[in-house]
């Protein structure tokens, strides 16, 4: 680590902030003057000067109102982040290349507002937000994504320049967040459905022909697939259920890491298969995906998908 | 940093729009009438714009624009450093920079320009209405800011309030800084030459008029406070410049003598304290006579006391004067031949007539008293109106017209003992003045400047002869406004004879002379006195600064603890939960944030069986007290905490 790098981080005191609700304290809370801060300052010197010269009894008051309006300014500032309430949130996977957004969610317990907070993680674009008295904010801060993978929030500055303007206060949050970034999708065609037999193991779990029975309905399950008059038994008091079928391995998809052997690097026949399982789960059809690693049987649904996903986000070659 | 090329929010600008009204609009007063015709003309198209939601100019139109404005300023006031040219630029530039607001940086530009634009109001005026309209506009554009910097979620009246606020939290500062802050006497530098305006008061020279168009005027020339009783009002003349050559007409100083006064005192000295208003002259206005001991000042020869620098504002001075005493009695005979010189071939009248009354009697002082009787006895007039004279003024005067004001009367009197051999003079200033019995200040108007004359006897030196006395005695005793009749053109402050606004008019004074002489007049001296009275004697700036650092320190603790202080929750249900949490904390148990009562109670059984027991009660009473239709008391709960161990 750099000299400077670890001035820095005496100084600001980078550590991490958990994964629970912490609230900002004075010790973590910077302030300098801003640029329309200092030409007040030079404007305030010129204006002295002019009272000084013209003997201007009010405008010596009126400079020293002014530092005083600055000091107090300075008050008010840090007040405007001080004390305040940080929860953070469950950041939504993304692909790689789009922008993730990181929520959190600040507490106010003041009974004023608190206006012009200001959120950014380096030059990413800034989220501005603005906090009721005793409410709470939700903001989601935004983040480019490169590559595929746990994408742990760096530190985030949470500044404001609220009320007057001429003062900068701001404090290094880093809470313990990470976003998991699915590979960028590369669409090509869908590989030809492999028969049964050449799929070997793969028996007759989860088709859609024969009818072979009821389960619980699951978050990931379509509604066309629920028994409702099976579920509408009983008055209602049950879970909902599913049909469950058996049969249709013919048309089973999979989705093989072999298949894509000749596409290039790994992280290309990660994209390609990213895209095969986007593809498979709009033709609706069911499908399995073979990794080196890992192997998941045939299925469909939401649930499913971010299995998929998630395997190949994490997928270690 | 933050401004950085962020676009201005829209909603912003009728802020903006009323801080560049408020801080321009004061100077409409004072300002060239084209100026006030184009800054209204640019405010008007710059709301113009924004109703309309069109463009602002371009970058060349409004180069064009400042250029324009430059020239304009620059050929109403042949300059663009002076005062005046200063003030206008601003009030111009500042309305321009409503045609720029692009970004919020223009925004921020264009307040602190506005913060500068109040400053220069004080220019003009540094009155009590000024001082609260300056304060009410300053609270707008701090709102103005703060708007600025607060997004759209922010209420104009909150905003208002919260500006209100920040200004009161920033005036014990203020007052702080104004008392404490180590004071520099000005001015810095050479100032421009329109940096105090002209005002009206006495003139260095007399002619007839000059006196009579100062008794129009209520304006106040200056205060006094005596240290003792107030004189009597027959020598309360305030001397101011001694006018000693005439060409016939006007009265000038003469060539002034360079050696020092000799003033014998006969009585104790009179301590007293003068606050001169701003009058771009030298003289102090002394009470004759200034006393012997009167060392901090230069003393003319002919009596009229000095400041180093003419008084360009309003200024306090300590003075000591003498009422009996003897003025030069020996008189240089050059001083005595210029005063007898009276320019040839005028006035043959007159000067006829005082030598038959020299002739009648060798005793300078019997003609004295012969020419005061010749203006009582005569039908002389005392008015504000006199009727215009011709080439031989004082004949004319004295013979035919025989009305006139305190200037005639003097003036002539001069002449007449000049050509009846007797050295004389004329003497301008004031007399009398007025009581304020709410503090007791006495105050001198212009309408008290007056003229009399001064004439020098062997043996008794320069002596005071007011011939006005002669013709209206009431001038003297009673002031301006008895001494003339019904119908003369007083200002109607003055003539106003009804007790209860006579009494309103005394008491704005008297507030009016405590905000001058203790807000206005807190200059490096009383800065001083004030330090001394606290017990600091001599600080020097360093020791200065400390105490100005250390009280402002505490200040701002105060205030920070104040704005910063929560108010614990006051729920009591929650004070009881945290004691129990505190209780199991000493055994190390803590309770993680996400843990429920009962989560940790049965993190607690298995850890500590004997202490679930104890605190399962205490679990249950919070729980039914939490959440139950029907609360119950906390007594319970209570006790079950007092049982932990």
């Amino acid at each position: 680590m750099t000299l400077l790098a670890t001035l820095k981080q005496r100084l600001f005191r980078w550590q991490s902030d958990g994964t629970a609700p912490f609230q900002l304290t004075q010790r973590r809370i910077f302030i300098v003057p801003t640029r329309a801060g200092l030409l007040f300052a030079l404007t305030l010197v010129a204006m002295y000067t002019g009272a000084i010269n013209y003997s201007l009894a009010l405008g010596h008051a009126l400079v020293f109102f002014l530092c005083g309006l600055a000091l107090i300014g300075m008050n008010h500032t840090f007040r405007n982040l001080f004390a305040l309430w940080i929860t953070p949130g469950r950041a939504t996977p993304v692909f790689a290349g789009e922008i993730a957004y990181f929520p959190l969610t600040l507490r106010n317990e003041r009974k004023t507002m608190r206006l012009g907070l200001t959120l950014q993680i380096d030059d990413n674009p800034a989220v501005s937000t603005q906090i009721a008295a005793e409410g709470i904010a939700q903001v989601a801060i935004p983040l480019a994504t490169l590559r595929r993978g746990w994408l742990t929030l760096p530190r985030v500055r949470l500044s404001t320049v609220y009320p007057l303007g001429l003062l900068y206060a701001w404090s290094y949050l880093q809470p313990e967040m990470r976003c998991l970034v699915y590979p960028r999708a590369i669409h090509l065609p869908l590989p030809p459905e492999q028969s049964l037999a050449q799929a070997g193991e793969h028996d007759g779990a989860g088709g859609d022909d024969d009818f072979a029975g009821f389960r619980d309905r699951q978050p990931a399950d379509s509604p066309r697939h629920v028994a409702w008059k099976a579920s509408a038994r009983d008055g209602g008091q049950r879970p909902l259920l599913i049909k469950q079928f058996a049969g249709g391995s013919a048309r089973e998809l999979q989705l093989d890491w072999a298949l894509t052997a000749d596409a290039g690097d790994n992280e290309r026949r990660l994209a390609i298969m990213t895209g095969w399982v986007l593809a498979a789960e709009s033709a609706a059809a069911g499908y399995a995906l073979r990794l080196p690693g890992s192997d998941i049987p045939s299925g469909r649904g939401a649930a499913h998908r971010t299995r998929c996903l998630e395997a190949l986000a994490l997928f270690k070659p | 940093m933050s401004t950085r090329s962020v676009s201005l929010d829209y909603r912003c600008l009728p802020w903006l729009f009323a801080t560049a009204l408020a801080t321009t609009a004061p100077h409409v007063l004072h300002q060239p009438i084209w100026l006030t015709l184009v800054a209204g003309a640019i405010f008007a198209y710059a709301v113009w714009l924004w109703t309309r939601n069109q463009r602002l100019p371009g970058r060349w139109p409004m180069i064009a624009l400042a250029l324009l404005a430059c020239a304009g300023v620059a050929l109403e006031f042949r300059a663009l450093l002076g005062r005046d040219a200063g003030v206008s630029l601003l009030v111009l530039f500042m309305l321009l920079k409503l045609l720029e607001l692009r970004s919020q940086r223009d925004a921020m530009v264009l307040i602190t320009l506005g913060y500068f634009l109040l400053l220069t109001h004080y220019f003009y005026s540094q009155s009590i209405a000024t001082g609260l309209w300056l304060l009410a506009t300053m609270v707008l554009v701090t709102a103005t800011l703060i708007r600025l910097n607060g997004g759209p979620a922010s209420r104009p009246l909150a905003t208002l309030r919260y500006a209100g606020v920040l200004t009161l939290q920033a005036l014990p500062l203020m007052l702080i800084l104004y008392l404490l802050f180590p004071r520099i006497s000005g001015p810095l530098w050479g100032l421009p030459q329109d940096a105090h305006k002209a005002r009206s008061g006495l003139s260095e020279q007399m002619s007839p008029g000059s006196i009579a168009s100062l008794a129009l005027s209520s304006e106040i020339a200056f205060r006094v406070r005596f240290k003792t009783e107030i004189p009597p009002r027959n020598k309360l003349y305030w001397r101011g410049p001694v006018m000693d050559y005439f060409d016939g007409r006007t009265w000038r100083p003469g060539v002034s003598a360079t050696r020092a006064p000799e003033i014998q005192a006969l009585s104790p000295a009179i301590s007293y304290e003068s606050t001169i208003e701003a009058n771009q002259q030298r003289w102090l206005l002394a009470l004759d006579a200034p006393s012997p001991e009167l060392k901090e000042f230069a003393i003319k020869s002919t009596l009229t006391v000095t400041a180093p620098q003419s008084i360009n504002q309003r200024t306090r001075f300590s003075l000591l004067a003498v009422s009996d005493y003897r003025f030069n009695v020996d008189e240089a005979t050059a001083v005595l031949q210029q005063n007898l010189a009276l320019p040839e071939q005028l006035n043959p009248r007159s000067r006829e007539l005082a030598r038959s009354w020299r002739k009648a009697s060798a005793d300078p002082l019997l003609t004295v008293n012969k020419a005061l009787n010749f203006f009582s006895e005569e039908a002389f007039i005392y008015t504000l109106e006199p009727p215009l004279l011709g080439e031989n003024a004082i004949d004319d005067f004295l013979f035919q017209t025989r009305r006139g004001f305190c200037e005639h009367y003097a003036a002539a009197f001069v002449v007449l003992m000049r050509a009846a051999g007797i050295p004389a003079r004329v003497v301008a200033g004031y007399q009398g003045g007025e009581r304020n019995p709410i503090d007791g200040f006495l105050i001198v108007r212009q309408s008290d400047a007056h003229a009399w004359a001064e004439v020098w006897l062997a043996g008794r030196g320069w002596i005071r002869v007011d011939p006005t006395a002669a013709v209206s005695p009431n001038r003297v005793e009673g002031g301006i406004v008895s001494a003339l009749p019904l119908g003369e053109p007083l200002p109607p402050l003055l003539t106003v004879r009804s007790e209860w606004i006579r009494g309103l008019r005394y008491r704005w004074e008297a507030i009016n002379n405590a905000w001058n002489q203790q807000v206005l007049g807190y200059n490096p001296e009383r800065q001083r006195e004030f330090l001394q009275r606290l017990g600091l004697a001599a600080p020097d700036w360093q020791s200065l600064t400390a105490i100005l650092a250390a009280v402002i320190a505490t200040l701002m603790l105060a205030i920070s603890a104040w704005t910063l202080y929560q108010r614990p929750r006051t729920d009591p249900l929650q004070r009881l939960w945290q004691q129990a949490l505190r209780r199991l904390a000493r055994r190390q148990i803590h309770c993680a944030p996400w843990e429920t009562p009962l989560a940790l109670q049965r993190r607690i059984t298995a850890s500590d069986p004997q202490l679930a027991i104890l605190f399962a009660a205490v679990v249950e009473s919070y729980l039914a007290n939490r959440y139950s239709a029907r609360p119950g008391d906390l007594r319970q709960l209570r006790e079950a905490i007092a049982k932990l161990p």
